[in-house]
This record gives C-alpha cells, sequence and structure tokens, in this order.
C-alpha cells in the first residue's frame, strides 16, 4: 500500500544541508499497525509528513497504491490527502473558536461531503465525546481534545491514519486511552495506523516498529505477533 | 468547499475580531458613503441649475447685444447702446423684423429694454430693475400674473404709465397692504421722474438664472422707448437689451437661430454678427458642463477614499493570513486545497467590503436626503441620489474587496503545511 524506494528529504538551514531522510526503503501493507521511534531529529515526522502527502520528498520515490506521489500537484495532493489520510498531532492542532462537532465537520467541508451533522455526531459519539459535542477546545481535558481530534482523522472514513506522538501531551493514563482506539481502529476497521513516538510503551501497542536515527531506519521488526503488554 | 461554507467561515472570522473588522469596514463605509452623497450634492447642483433655466420659459431663443454696452446714466447698469459705439446693437425694430419675416418655428417675440431705476414711494425708495416689455412677455417667459393685469396691447398703444410688479419687489415697496392702485415714481436723478400705476402683481416665481424675476418692475416697452430718451440711438433707433424668441414647440431651435442670425446679419449690414443667439437648451447644456466637471470632482475625492478603504482592508487581511498561519496549517492538513484557502480569504474581504458597502449606502443614501432642502451655509441643498452612483459604489467596494482579498489570499494558499503547522 505505502511504499518508500531510496527516500531522502533534505532541508537547508542557513548554509547548512540537514538530511532529515536519508535513502529510506519501506513498505508498509494495509492493516499495519507501526510504531516509528527515534530520538527528537531522527527524521520519524518527516517521514510521517511524506506519507501523508504533507511534504514532498527531495529525491527518491514514493508509492501510495501505486501512484507516484512525487508527480502530483499541490491540489491533488490534497484531496488525496483529504481522502485516504487522518492526521493526528501531539498538539491536537483544534481550530481554537470552533465546537467540537464543527472540528469534526471540518475535514467534510471540504470534500463536499453531505449530511455532515450526522457523520460528525457518529464520529464524536465512537471516540465517547457524545456529550461534549457543543464544547469548545478550551472547554475540554486534553484527552478530550485528542479524542475530538481522533474524530476528525476517522471521519472521512480514511484508510491510513497517522498520529504524530499523539500522547505526547497526555498523562499516561489518558495517554492509554487515545491508545486503546488506536487499537480499536485497525482491529476492528482493518484501518492501517502509523504513529510516531518515542515512548517504548506507546510503541508497544503497535504490531511493528521501525526505528530511526539520522535519517535512516537502522531497525525494523517487521510484521510480527503482537507482544503481550 | 462550497461558496456557503467559505461564507460561513467568514462570517465567524469577522465576529471573532469584532472590533477590528468594524475598524477595517469603517473604510469602505465612508468611501462608499462619500461617493453616493457627493454625486447626489453635485447632481443636485446640476438639477437645481436645469431647473432654473427651464424656468425662464419654454422653447426660448435668446438674442442678446455682444458689443460692449455703455452706461445708460446714473446709477444705470446695463442698459442699451447708447449712438456712440461703432457697432450697431439690437434694436425694437430687429424685433419687429423678426417677428413678421415669417421665419418658420417662431412663435412669439417679446423684446425687453432694462433699465436700473429708483422706485419712489410714500413709504420710500428702492432701486429696482425696470423691463420694458410686450403682452407676450408672461408667456413667452412662463411668468403668470398674480392679481390684476399684464401689460395690455392698449398699454402699449397708448404708452400708458402702468406697471406691474414682481411678487418680491410688490412687497417690498408696499409692505402694509394692497399694491394695486398705487402710485409709485420712476426716476433717475432728475432726467426722468415718471408717475406709474401699479396695475398688476406677478406670481412668485422663485430664483432664476440672470436675476430674480420676482424683483422686477414691467412697464410698456412703448413707454420705455418714448419717454426714457437715452434709450435712443443717434438716429433715433430704441436699443433693446434682449429679444425673447419662442419657438413653436418641436421646431429646430437651430435652424431658427441660423435664420434669424442670417435676417440680422443682412439688417445690421455686417459679416460678423454683432449679437449672440443662445437657445435654452445651450444654456442647459453649458450649466450642465460646469456640474458635471463639479460631480466629477466630487466623485473622485470620494473614489480616493474608497480606494484608501480598500488598502485597509488589504492591510488587514495580510495581518490576519500571518496570524491565522497556524490555522491555514490544519485546514490543509485536514484535506484543505489551495483553492479552498483563497476562497476562504477571498470571501472574508468581499465580505467585509460588501458589508461596509452596504452599511455605506445605507448612511449615504439617508444623509443624502437627509440634507435635501436644508440650509447650510446659507445654501440650500440640492441632492438628487443616483442609482448609477449607488450601484457603481458598491461594484467599486466589492470589486476593491475582491482586488485587496486576493493577494493575502493567494499569500495564504502557498503557505507549506508543515510550516503552517509548526508555527506557534
Amino acid at each position: 500500500m505505502i511504499t518508500l524506494e531510496n527516500v531522502t528529504k533534505f532541508y537547508r538551514s542557513g548554509t547548512e544541508v540537514i538530511r532529515a531522510l536519508d535513502g529510506v526503503t519501506l513498505t508498509i501493507d494495509r492493516g499495519e499497525f507501526v510504531a516509528i521511534m527515534g530520538a527528537s531529529g531522527s527524521g520519524k515526522s518527516t517521514m510521517m509528513n511524506v506519507i501523508g502527502c504533507l511534504d514532498r520528498p527531495t529525491s527518491g520515490k514514493y508509492l501510495f497504491e501505486g501512484h507516484d506521489i512525487a508527480r502530483l500537484s499541490d491540489d491533488a495532493r490534497a484531496t488525496l490527502r483529504s481522502r485516504e489520510f487522518g492526521f493526528v498531532f501531539q498538539q491536537f492542532n483544534l481550530l481554537p473558536r470552533m465546537s467540537a462537532i464543527e472540528q469534526v465537520e471540518l475535514p467534510m467541508v471540504y470534500q463536499d461531503v453531505r449530511s455532515r451533522r450526522r457523520k460528525a455526531r457518529a464520529a464524536l459519539a465512537h471516540v465517547g465525546l457524545a456529550d461534549r459535542m457543543k464544547h469548545k477546545p478550551t472547554q475540554l481535558s486534553g484527552g478530550q481534545q485528542q479524542r475530538v481530534a481522533i474524530a476528525r482523522a476517522l471521519v472521512c472514513d480514511p484508510r491510513v491514519v497517522l498520529a504524530d506522538e499523539p500522547t505526547g501531551a497526555l498523562d499516561s493514563h489518558t495517554g492509554e486511552e487515545v491508545m486503546v482506539i488506536f487499537e480499536s481502529l485497525v482491529r476492528e476497521q482493518g484501518i492501517t495506523v502509523i504513529l510516531v513516538t518515542h515512548e517504548q510503551e506507546v510503541a508497544a501497542h503497535a504490531d511493528r516498529i521501525i526505528r530511526m536515527r539520522d535519517g535512516q531506519v537502522v531497525e525494523d521488526t517487521g510484521k510480527r505477533i503482537r507482544m503481550l503488554a | 468547499m462550497s461558496v456557503l461554507d467559505a461564507f460561513r467561515v467568514s462570517c465567524r472570522a469577522i465576529a471573532a475580531n469584532g472590533l477590528r473588522s468594524v475598524l477595517t469596514t469603517l473604510g469602505m463605509v465612508i468611501g462608499v458613503g462619500s461617493v453616493i452623497v457627493l454625486i447626489a450634492v453635485g447632481q443636485g447642483a446640476q438639477k437645481g441649475v436645469q431647473d432654473q433655466i427651464r424656468g425662464l420659459g419654454q422653447d426660448l431663443v435668446f438674442i442678446k447685444p455682444s458689443a460692449p454696452v455703455r452706461n445708460g446714466g446714473p446709477g444705470a447698469q446695463t442698459v442699451a447702446r447708447v449712438g456712440a459705439a461703432s457697432a450697431q446693437g439690437l434694436t425694437k425694430s430687429d424685433a419687429d423684423a423678426i417677428a413678421t419675416s415669417g421665419i418658420n418655428g417662431v412663435a412669439a417675440v417679446a423684446p425687453q429694454i432694462s433699465l436700473e431705476l429708483q422706485a419712489i414711494t410714500a413709504d420710500g425708495n428702492q432701486e429696482v430693475t425696470v423691463i420694458g416689455t410686450t403682452p407676450e412677455y408672461p408667456a413667452v417667459r412662463a411668468s403668470a400674473v398674480a392679481d390684476g393685469d399684464f401689460i395690455t396691447d392698449a398699454d402699449v398703444t397708448k404708452k400708458s404709465l402702468n406697471l406691474v410688479l414682481g411678487s418680491t419687489i410688490a412687497k417690498t415697496l408696499f409692505p402694509n397692504g394692497e399694491a394695486i392702485g398705487q402710485r409709485v415714481r420712476l426716476s433717475i436723478g432728475g432726467r426722468i421722474n415718471l408717475n406709474f400705476n401699479v396695475v398688476g402683481v406677478m406670481a412668485p416665481k422663485g430664483g432664476s438664472a440672470g436675476g430674480t424675476a420676482d424683483e422686477y418692475v414691467f412697464v410698456p416697452v412703448s413707454t420705455m422707448q418714448s419717454r426714457v430718451g437715452f434709450v435712443r440711438s443717434a438716429t433715433g433707433e430704441v436699443f433693446v437689451n434682449q429679444i425673447n424668441v419662442q419657438t413653436r414647440p418641436g421646431a429646430d431651435q437651430a435652424a431658427v437661430s441660423a435664420q434669424i442670425s442670417d435676417l440680422l446679419l443682412t439688417r445690421h449690414r455686417v459679416s460678423t454678427p454683432d449679437f449672440t443667439i443662445q437657445t435654452q437648451n445651450d444654456l442647459i447644456g453649458a450649466a450642465g458642463q460646469v456640474s458635471r466637471t463639479l460631480s466629477i470632482l466630487l466623485g473622485s475625492i470620494a473614489g480616493i477614499s474608497l480606494v484608501v478603504g480598500g488598502i485597509g482592508v488589504m492591510n488587514i487581511m495580510l495581518v490576519s493570513v500571518t496570524e491565522r498561519t497556524r490555522e491555514i496549517g490544519i485546514r490543509r492538513a485536514v484535506g484543505a486545497r489551495g483553492k479552498d484557502i483563497i476562497l476562504q480569504f477571498t470571501t472574508e474581504a468581499l465580505a467585509l467590503c460588501v458589508g461596509g458597502g452596504l452599511l455605506g449606502i445605507a448612511i449615504g443614501v439617508g444623509l443624502a436626503i437627509g440634507i435635501d432642502g436644508r440650509t447650510i451655509a446659507s445654501q440650500t441643498m440640492t441632492t438628487v441620489v443616483q442609482p448609477w452612483s449607488v450601484a457603481v459604489a458598491f461594484a467599486v467596494a466589492a470589486g476593491i474587496g475582491a482586488v485587496s482579498g486576493s493577494y493575502p489570499a493567494y499569500r495564504a494558499s502557498k503557505l507549506d503545511p508543515i510550516t503552517a503547522l509548526r508555527n506557534e
């Protein structure tokens, strides 16, 4: 489903060139639950951005379902992104003035989906926030905000959910709750979840762990039978 | 993203920054409002002048001597030229010749001789403009008699000492009551000293171009000719200040003017005219030229404030895009395309400008109607709200909105989603 072939991503920072991704080759199949681990600056977030079509590789090939992403226009990538991917961020990235239900409706606004309210309500109920629909981000706890963000990521029925340190801003208890939701996505709905984290306990929920250092994959457990936590 | 969604998002963003939105919009409100008010004032001035000219009468052609006119006597201003000048002036017989020439389209001819004279009554004296004319005058000049009679053919034949007062001068001379039947002495120094009977008072006519007709005193033209010596040339011809020709309705005034011109050139035995012929339409056109220039001037000033308002909107939109970088990043991450972002920010600028435009229309139209007929700095304001000025001001406001919104929107759409998301 996702194939990276010798992908590089260089940033120029002043005169220095930062090799955020340095020749990554990787395949992720449908329904996998992958954790990408590494220290900060190891390139794991960049890799997620490339996979999520938020960023374009400097060189190499990125095939999504056989389509070469590098050859798509900005708008085409945006369309693909909104249809196939859902994003969950460490800082939740909710819009400050919108109620929970409006946050969840937002992706559908850009896809001109009908009966948005109904679908948004269902998605919020799915993450256990049926009684918090009218609340604004400031009126919600961190865990609740992250669940709104998950509902927003799921509402357009994506095939892949990309989560960048989704528990990073949460305490371990609420973080665990969030991880349970991610697990259920994989187990019950067959959604591919790719998770960036540097916490071992979080990564332990995943079926496959990819470790990165200096823009390179240094360890890939491959698909394995889930360990008992 | 549909336009409706973009509109909803814009309205919320505008409402979220209430004070800033109001201040931004103020530029458009003032711009649109002043365009409407100033054009209404300009058009009002134009209408006022045109109404005055139309008030002179209908289908008129005015013939005036173009040679310099010498003073007729002490206290007199413009009087018929006295024989000493080389060029010939207009005479009573010119008027008669036009009337009897058979020029097609001429309906009536009324010559007039005017003089500044002292009017003396029991109550005091007053300088007045005395017009010697014929019974056709009221019809030709769209005037009416309120009380008594105008000068009759018999008055002209008998060179009678009857006069008719304009409505204002009648009140000035006889503040305590009935003017008809009273006596008025007209004099210049000691040279003329005639006692007249008041036989009529004109109906009020209001202001009119070239003097207020309500201040005039009318006497028979023949009386003016025979009793007031110095309006005659050395050869005994009687000079007139103006010949009013009324053409038949629908007649070609240009053709009539040309034929009158030919006739007078022949009679005066000159090759270049020593007179000027103006039709009423010429006057309206000339006045229109002046007030059009005024309208353009006022409109341009207002237009400048509209442009300044537009710059304000663009400035705020640029600030807004910078401030909302993170919002743009989030929207991009959940699937907004570049064109969705453009639509959102352009709609927001448009909504600001259109909202400001509508408010400006309300205020502008209200103000224009409010000052209509009021006296400001001893000037009675006339305003005419032109639907086209409302439409143009609104369209320009919307256009400015689109233009001033599109560049910031373009900048917003070009933001890299990743960078935008990292922005705190």
